[in-house]
């Protein structure tokens, strides 16, 4: 392993195998003395407006509040695993007393039915969300490469995707809600409701970007790349895979990206609204049980949401940069 | 994760034999019972509730183990209005939920959204009080009568009559909040306000109108309950009709005041219910027997001695998954005193009824009166005959069920007859009550008389 390959590492092991002393420490500066100034920075006028916004909750939190919150969250979710292994060892318990009464009763380990923690509502989240965008994706990237090969398609198609790119989730989600139930009547779902309203309302509101994006992306391939195709007598699949899609990579991937935060975005709007438990509906539980604590909790959830939020933009990059034929461009 | 349910449910096969047998062997306590009152046919259950501290019997179950105590595995979720609440009960999302009375009544006879929905247990009596705004409050009071330097109680809606009045001259509209369309809240302010002289305005389903605003002197309209303090901090609002914590929350927070508990409005008034679709009950009995006996012995345990279970029931309903709001706000009324204009700290004993009083029975002229109330105002359109309201009652609220519940609580010995005083001999009437702050009485055998009785509303066969 190379360590120059790693820009983090790079500086670091230059200064450590002595290589421009001088010009590493600006690097390490720039890359990590920067980005911790702008951070403090923040704390503190966060810490002193905080102290002057007074609510008929209490003060806003601060970044110290904040903090506790968050720690009584962990201490709540540790409380909450306990009783969820006494959950267990009650049900061992009476499965035990059933086979010894009749050794060929029916037992059955149920799932644990206390309130879910804060750190399960953040994984339910990420299922919605994940979900949501792959769905979306699947659909979208297609249709994104139809439209843009044929400039017809594309002109028949744009107007729809213009209207519908602007709608915001939460005119969607009345109608999915009605149109779920409707549609999805069994008596034993395998995905509760709420779930499927926020999947959908997040699916709705992330396919545009990814179709236009893929279809100008598909648009871009040059008429070189085109005539190489024809003089290969590339059938239309080929032609596709080949060149098209490798051509429109890095543009489809803004559009993915873009897609991506837009998903997370309508999604703690959507889980507020359709009860789908996960961190939207968090934030309207804390809001609406009005406590001293809920104002903290809540700018524990806002800053989950941003650094989850940044978590999966970085990811979507890291798959960009693996995918992307041209290794060279800058991609931020 | 719920969202994947397991599949384990599929492999539920009727075991009542096996089940029973178990029972006897394992506890004492089950054996009458075991052959009467089979295995519950589906034992994970979803219920929903409001962030209110009457939905207490539901998380004392939980707490308690009650409804493991019956088999049942029960996850509670707090939701974001009664609308969604009622909506997600009805397309199966929930299997049950801490209810409305009126919501039963309304569902069943197709205000709102049609569904047959039933009552087999009621919740609490009263836990609801109006709270005004603080400039509502200077307002008001020089009307009110004073002892001293506190107001007699209860307060009567004719003091902010001249408030209203003086809003009308500046030609403005008075607008208080309430929960729900068919909510106890809406009936208790609007009873509240024509008590004092003040027309809450009416309804009219058949011409498109369902704001409830004709002819109104004080404009309604619908806020959750947990947003109320802030809707009416933001101005949107001049005064609310809700349940606790929310009326103690304006005092703690000091921007309204509460004039007056819905006890003193109508003595033990019937509040919450727990509700769940027909259907439902018909294909799981078992289940919805077993969760009414849970949810009954969760009521006793929350009045037991003199409410001496209180505070550790308030501990558990200040936990965020809960009510959430802090202890000391839902310990005020909930530990037996209300507190009023601050520091007019009264004794309230009964503001919240979970058991005594027979609270739990759920009584058909408790429907009535809300149906009663429902005609009064427009909500049922047209007149309709004694008997319609009779069989109205009959198909929501179920004291059948309730009563096999109480029957298998007292075989099991965790009950006396004498818990439950006349309720095996009850014929689901309550007699002529008595005990609204007008003086009018109510007979729930002839609701056409009690309506043609009041002074404010609608009439015989008027029709908006």
């Amino acid at each position: 392993m190379n360590p120059l390959k790693w820009p983090t590492i790079e500086p670091f092991y230059k200064l450590v195998i002595g290589e421009n002393r001088k010009g590493q420490l600006n690097a390490i500066v720039k890359m990590v003395g920067l980005p911790l100034t702008g951070i403090f920075v923040f704390l503190l006028i966060w810490q002193g407006a905080a102290s002057h916004i007074h609510t008929s909750l209490g003060q806003f939190p601060g970044p110290q509040q904040t903090y506790e919150q968050f720690v009584s969250l962990v201490d709540e979710a540790k409380a909450s695993s306990l009783k969820e292994q006494a959950f267990y060892e009650r049900q061992y318990v009476r499965n035990e007393k059933k086979l010894a009464a009749n050794s060929e009763a029916e037992v059955k380990v149920r799932d644990y039915t206390g309130p879910p923690t804060f750190f399960d509502q953040i994984g339910r989240s990420l299922v919605t969300v994940i979900s949501g965008f792959l769905l979306a994706s699947l659909i979208a990237v297609p249709i994104g490469i139809v439209i843009g090969l044929s400039s017809n398609a594309y002109a028949a198609f744009n107007p729809i995707i213009q209207i519908f790119k602007p709608v915001s989730p939460l005119a969607w989600l009345p109608l999915v809600t009605m149109v779920v139930s409707a549609v999805y009547v069994t008596d034993d779902p395998m995905f509760d409701k709420a779930f499927l309203n926020s999947m959908f309302t997040v699916l709705l509101c992330c396919l545009w970007p990814t179709i236009i994006n893929t279809a100008a992306g598909v648009a871009t391939v040059t008429q070189d790349l085109k005539n190489v195709s024809q003089v290969l007598s590339l059938n239309w699949w080929t032609h596709v895979r080949k060149i098209v899609l490798p051509c429109s990579i890095p543009m489809m991937f803004t559009g993915l990206r873009i897609s991506f935060g837009i998903a997370w975005m309508v999604l703690i709007a959507a889980e507020m609204l359709a009860q789908n438990p996960g961190l939207g509906k968090f934030v309207w539980d804390e809001f609406q049980n009005g406590s001293s604590d809920s104002l903290g909790r809540i700018m524990v959830a806002v800053v989950v949401i941003g650094i989850v939020g940044f978590i999966l933009d970085r990811g979507m990059l890291m798959i960009q940069q693996a995918v992307s034929w041209d290794k060279s461009a800058t991609l931020r | 994760m719920s969202a994947f349910k397991s599949s384990r449910r599929h492999f539920l096969k009727k075991t009542v034999l096996a089940v029973s047998t178990v029972m006897a062997f394992s506890s004492g306590a089950y054996v009458s019972s075991a052959y009467a009152l089979g295995a519950p046919e589906k034992e994970e259950l979803k219920f929903g509730f409001i962030k209110l501290t009457d939905m207490a019997p539901l998380a004392i179950a939980a707490e308690n183990g009650y409804f493991e105590d019956e088999g049942l595995y029960v996850q509670l979720e707090a939701q974001a209005n009664w609308k969604v609440l009622l909506d997600r009960v009805i397309d199966g999302q929930l299997d049950g939920a801490h209810m409305l009375a009126g919501q039963p009544i309304a569902a069943t006879m197709g205000y709102g959204t049609k569904a047959n929905i039933i009552t087999p247990i009621s919740m609490d009596l009263n836990g609801n009080a109006i709270t005004v705004s603080n400039k509502t409050w200077a307002a008001m009071k020089p009307y009110v009568k004073m002892d001293g330097d506190k107001p007699v109680h209860p307060i009567s809606a004719s003091a902010l009559k001249p408030v209203v009045q003086s809003y009308k001259d500046a030609g403005k509209s008075f607008k208080m909040g309430m929960v729900f369309p068919v909510s106890t809240h809406n009936y208790e302010l609007r009873y509240w306000l024509a008590a004092g002289g003040l027309n809450p305005g009416f309804y009219a389903p058949d011409k498109g109108n369902t704001a409830g605003t004709l002819e109104a002197d004080v404009l309604l309209s619908v806020t959750p309950p947990p947003q109320m303090p802030a809707t009416m901090e933001a101005g949107t609002i001049e005064g609310y009709c809700v349940g606790e914590p929310w009326n103690q929350q304006a005092v703690f927070k000091g921007i309204g005041v509460p004039v007056i508990s819905d006890n003193s409005i109508q003595k033990n008034n019937p509040e919450k219910v727990f509700g769940l679709r027909e259907d439902f009950y018909e294909k799981y009995p078992n289940t919805t027997i077993r969760v009414v006996k849970a949810m009954i012995r969760a009521a006793y345990w929350l009045d037991a001695e003199n409410n001496k279970n209180r505070p550790a029931a308030v501990k558990i309903l200040s936990k965020s998954n809960y009510v959430g709001a802090d202890y000391k706000v839902i310990a005020n009324s909930m530990t037996g005193t209300f507190e009023y204009e601050k520091g007019d700290q009264r004794s309230e004993p009964d503001f919240n009824v979970f058991f005594r009083y027979n609270a739990t029975y759920p009584y058909y002229s408790d429907a009535i009166w809300y149906m009663t109330q429902m005609r009064r105002w427009g909500q049922i359109s047209e007149q309709k005959t004694d008997s319609w309201y009779k069989d109205m009652a009959k198909k929501v609220y179920r004291p059948d069920i309730y009563k096999q519940a109480v029957n298998e609580l007292i075989a099991d010995g965790k009950f006396k007859e004498t818990d439950f005083p006349g309720v095996s001999e009850s014929d689901g009437f309550r007699g002529v009550q008595n005990d609204f702050m007008d003086g009018v009485p109510y007979d729930g055998t002839k609701p056409n008389a009690y309506i043609d009785s009041m002074t404010i509303g609608l009439k015989g066969s008027t029709k908006l």
